[in-house]
């Protein structure tokens, strides 16, 4: 094959077989080689052991989506791997690499067309003292990629602490394999830019500590754990604190009485903790205290698929709360946007005292990427804090609806905050002129938001526009870049408050309007179609997780209805 | 509020505001409020510094009723916003106020993890066996055959045991008060807030209006007849066997208290290093 500007691998095998951790050291090695990359994963339900596939994009430019179809598929076993199929699509030009001693390929990938090689990886492991099948296929995969073997070499010795030796033994052995079979060459390098290698969940996490936050009070949740994991040291760090609640009920609440002591709090969950969540994001409206969540969504309803990624909690962090209660939701729209997106959600719900979810989910909060290095921070937005005053009212009605918010500690200002009605100095009313004046200056408070432009990624032109969010933006990008020009895309990043006006603007002239998501009842769809005017036709291409939108399924529905 | 300037000592009208009570005239949790006003006083700290937090009740209206910060959450989870709030900033005292239905049924399972936990935190509770605010239906406390609407006939439920439960629970120090006696309520209060860790003090309150009967209780309760012990099983015992009425320190463990934030030791350029390529 000539060099090309995108590769994609995937190794898969059963629980222990190490495929993910070979698969980080083949992203690694892709990094120190100066590509871009992506690794995502996938499982079974299996707490231990079990399938598991690790797929990974090597690149010469910045992306966040899978590509159609995978180049190789290596397997260190075939075991129950075929469950996993429609997540790997393979074509005639594949390669399936596999153990002829763990028997064939399935027929659910030979199917494709794709050529098969069968390379003993056990046998050679076997050749050397303490080597592992894993490290023979990394070697292997490194050497179809055309990475140096400098660049292999330094992401094996990063990663691995104990049977180092026998390790860089096995991957040599598996580099000496390649040697004819098929190659999958990448072109050139991009020129060396300061990167990060970093997960949704790591960026996350990261974008909480630069937005101010030094409070997190969260429970376990697949796929947020990480999120948490990654926190719980570094906010000791910083000199935060996390602590592990008893359930999401208590989470939030701890996250609302940290902040409500003045300190940035914080909690990541799923769709199940989000819902029991909403109560108590009503109080957080109502009391005026700021507080983010991080949504890192799966499959529902209910537990769903707790492992694998769909976008079928926007209704919920939209329209959840119960009243009328606005507040902030914002959507990352790449890996690296998991960081700049919560960094902002930090700062709006500081700024605007109310509570902001950040939806991101398990296709981010779990890839793995090389990402452009991002900018520094351009300082954490604050809170209105309130000065020393003769009768403070804290709820007092304001032009902007934000009011001076009184820290406890600071003398003359006592203030209860409250779920209650109330009137400006705070205490309970069941008064209507309280109700609606209180109403108006929560509402007034996101209306009067100017959030400039960031808050949608728009490119292109043309009279057709693709309009997204979250982890469709990826894909949907790439599928315009093959079309080649003429067609909008506005990856929606503030999904509330809405931006009717700004949405009207970005598809002026517009006569066709495609809506890509990914959850069954078209939840965003429903929304646009709720909140804005969309001119012209409009079409939904929609279906739920955990499959991923593949470039040119988009391209493909484009390009249908252009013809007809 | 105007707080009286720093330098002199606070009175417990100070810790009182001017908003006036929903509570039915003869409430129990007149006394209570009363006692908390005593024991900021006694305890010599300043309204700004003290945080009263509560969930949805009767009994939890009481924040806005002190000229301390006040925090008037949902129904149930008064204990997990005090426990943000106290591990967030360690420097205020925090007191939490709650009653049988918030905190020991729609709260209950905070109430397991907060005895665990052991945060430095003092917790109130207003035990009527009742739920006064939505108009009288048993609560986790209420006698199996007390009848109501909701519950004709009663509910033929054992009541739930709050001490026994606080102290296998971890609580580390435990105490019952009764409202008719505000002083030594207040005593019993200031106590707790001085003992690291999770303070447990139920306060026998009766609600005149859906309980009439709870008057007597006047009658009834009476100083426990025993020093606090540290010894949890001597403590089992006596919660266990005890008339529901014996008023005074039961419990008073040394468990240390939940750990307070460390100093920052990492700039966040620091924490990006891993990172970096």
């Amino acid at each position: 094959m000539h060099p090309q500007a995108s590769v994609s691998m995937a190794l898969a095998g059963s629980g222990g077989a190490g495929v993910m951790t070979a698969g980080n050291m083949l992203l690694e090695a892709a990094a120190q080689a100066g590509y871009y990359g992506l690794m995502t994963r996938t499982s079974g339900p299996q707490i231990r052991g079990g399938e598991a596939a690790a797929m990974l994009r090597v690149s010469t430019f910045a992306g966040d989506g899978q590509d159609d179809a995978f180049h190789v598929l290596a397997a260190i076993d075939w075991q129950n791997v075929q469950r996993f199929a429609a997540e790997l699509p393979l074509a005639p030009h594949s390669l399936l690499v596999g153990d002829p001693a763990q028997g064939e390929p399935p027929e659910a990938f030979t199917r494709s067309g794709a050529r098969y090689a069968p390379v003993a990886l056990k046998k050679l492991a076997g050749e050397v003292a303490g080597g592992w099948p894993n490290m023979v296929a990394l070697g292997l995969l490194a050497a179809l990629l055309g990475l140096p073997g400098a660049a292999l070499e330094a992401a094996v010795r990063k990663s691995m602490k104990k049977g180092l030796e026998a390790g860089l033994a096995a991957a040599r052995l598996g580099r000496a394999q390649a040697a004819g079979l098929p190659q999958f060459p990448l072109a050139a390098p991009p020129t060396k830019a300061p990167r990060w290698l970093v997960t949704g969940n790591e960026a996350a996490g990261y974008g909480a500590l630069r937005g101010g936050v030094r409070f997190v009070a969260a429970y376990p949740i697949t796929p947020a754990t990480e999120l948490l994991e990654w926190l719980a040291p570094a906010l000791a760090g910083v000199g935060g604190t996390l602590v592990q609640a008893e359930d999401e009920l208590a989470s939030i609440n701890m996250a609302l009485g940290a902040s409500y002591g003045g300190v940035p709090a914080l909690t990541a969950t799923s769709g199940p903790g989000l819902s029991l969540m909403v109560e108590s994001l009503g109080l957080g409206v109502a009391a005026e205290i700021p507080v983010v969540v991080v949504d890192v969504m799966r499959t529902g309803p209910s537990t769903g698929i707790a492992t694998k990624s769909e976008q079928a909690d926007l209704g919920t962090a939209l329209y959840g709360l119960h009243g009328d209660a606005p507040h902030v939701v914002v959507a990352p729209n790449s890996v690296a946007d998991c960081l700049a997106a919560t960094e902002w959600a930090v700062g709006l719900a500081e700024s605007l005292q109310v509570p902001a979810i950040v939806l991101s989910d398990q296709y981010f909060g779990q890839a793995r990427a090389v990402v452009d290095a991002p900018p520094a921070a351009n300082g954490t937005s604050a809170r209105l804090r309130a000065q020393g005053a003769e009768g403070y009212q804290r709820y007092a009605v304001t032009e902007s609806g934000v009011s001076p918010m009184a820290i406890p500690g600071a003398p003359g200002l006592t203030y209860t905050a409250d779920g209650l009605e109330h009137d400006e100095r705070g205490t309970p009313s069941s008064q209507a002129r309280d109700h609606l004046a209180q109403m108006d200056k929560r509402a007034r408070k996101l209306a009067c938001l100017d959030p400039g432009a960031a808050w949608a990624s728009v490119e292109g032109a043309g009279d057709t526009a693709l309009v997204t969010f979250g982890s469709c933006t990826g894909p949907a990008r790439e599928a315009l870049a093959r079309i080649g020009g003429g067609i909008r895309l506005v990856s929606l990043r503030l999904l509330a408050p809405a931006q009717p006006a700004r949405l009207a603007q970005a598809l002026e002239g517009v006569k066709r309007v495609l809506v890509l998501e990914q959850n069954h009842s078209g939840q965003f769809l429903r929304y646009l179609r709720a909140e804005y005017e969309l001119p012209g036709e409009v079409r939904s291409l929609r279906r739920p997780g955990p499959l991923p939108f593949r470039p040119d399924e988009i391209r493909d529905a484009l390009a249908q209805w252009s013809a007809a | 509020m105007n707080a009286p300037a720093a330098a002199t000592l606070c009175a417990p009208k100070d810790f009182k505001s001017d908003t006036k009570p929903v509570w039915c005239p003869g409430c129990g949790d007149y006394s209570v409020l009363s006692a908390i006003t005593k024991a900021l006083a006694a305890l010599e700290l300043r309204p700004e510094n003290v945080a009263v937090v509560s969930g949805i009740g009767c009994s939890s209206r009481i924040p806005a009723y002190t000229a301390c910060y006040g925090f008037h959450g949902v129904h149930g989870r008064a204990l997990p916003v005090a426990t943000g709030l106290k591990v967030a900033r360690p420097d205020l005292t925090v007191l939490v106020a709650s009653g049988d239905g918030d905190g020991y049924s729609i709260g209950g399972n905070h109430f397991l993890h907060a005895c665990r936990r052991n945060v430095d935190l003092t917790y109130i509770v207003m035990d009527n066996h009742v739920y006064g605010m939505t108009k009288g239906q048993p609560s986790p406390t209420t006698e199996p055959g007390w009848s109501s609407k909701l519950a004709p006939g009663g509910t033929g439920l054992r009541e739930f045991h709050p001490l026994v439960i606080a102290l296998a629970s971890g609580a580390n120090f435990i105490a019952r008060a009764y409202s008719g006696d505000p002083n030594g309520c207040a005593a019993l209060i200031a106590e707790a807030v001085r003992h690291p860790g999770f303070s447990f003090v139920e306060v026998l309150s009766p609600c005149v209006t859906f309980r009439p009967e709870q008057r007597e209780w006047k009658t009834r309760a009476h100083p426990a007849a025993v020093e606090p012990t540290d010894d949890p099983g001597r403590a089992a015992r006596r919660l266990m066997t005890d008339d529901g009425f014996n008023i005074g320190v039961l419990y008073k463990g040394a468990r240390p208290p939940y750990g307070a934030a460390r100093a920052p030791a990492q700039s966040l350029e620091e924490l990006a290093w891993p990172f970096r390529l």
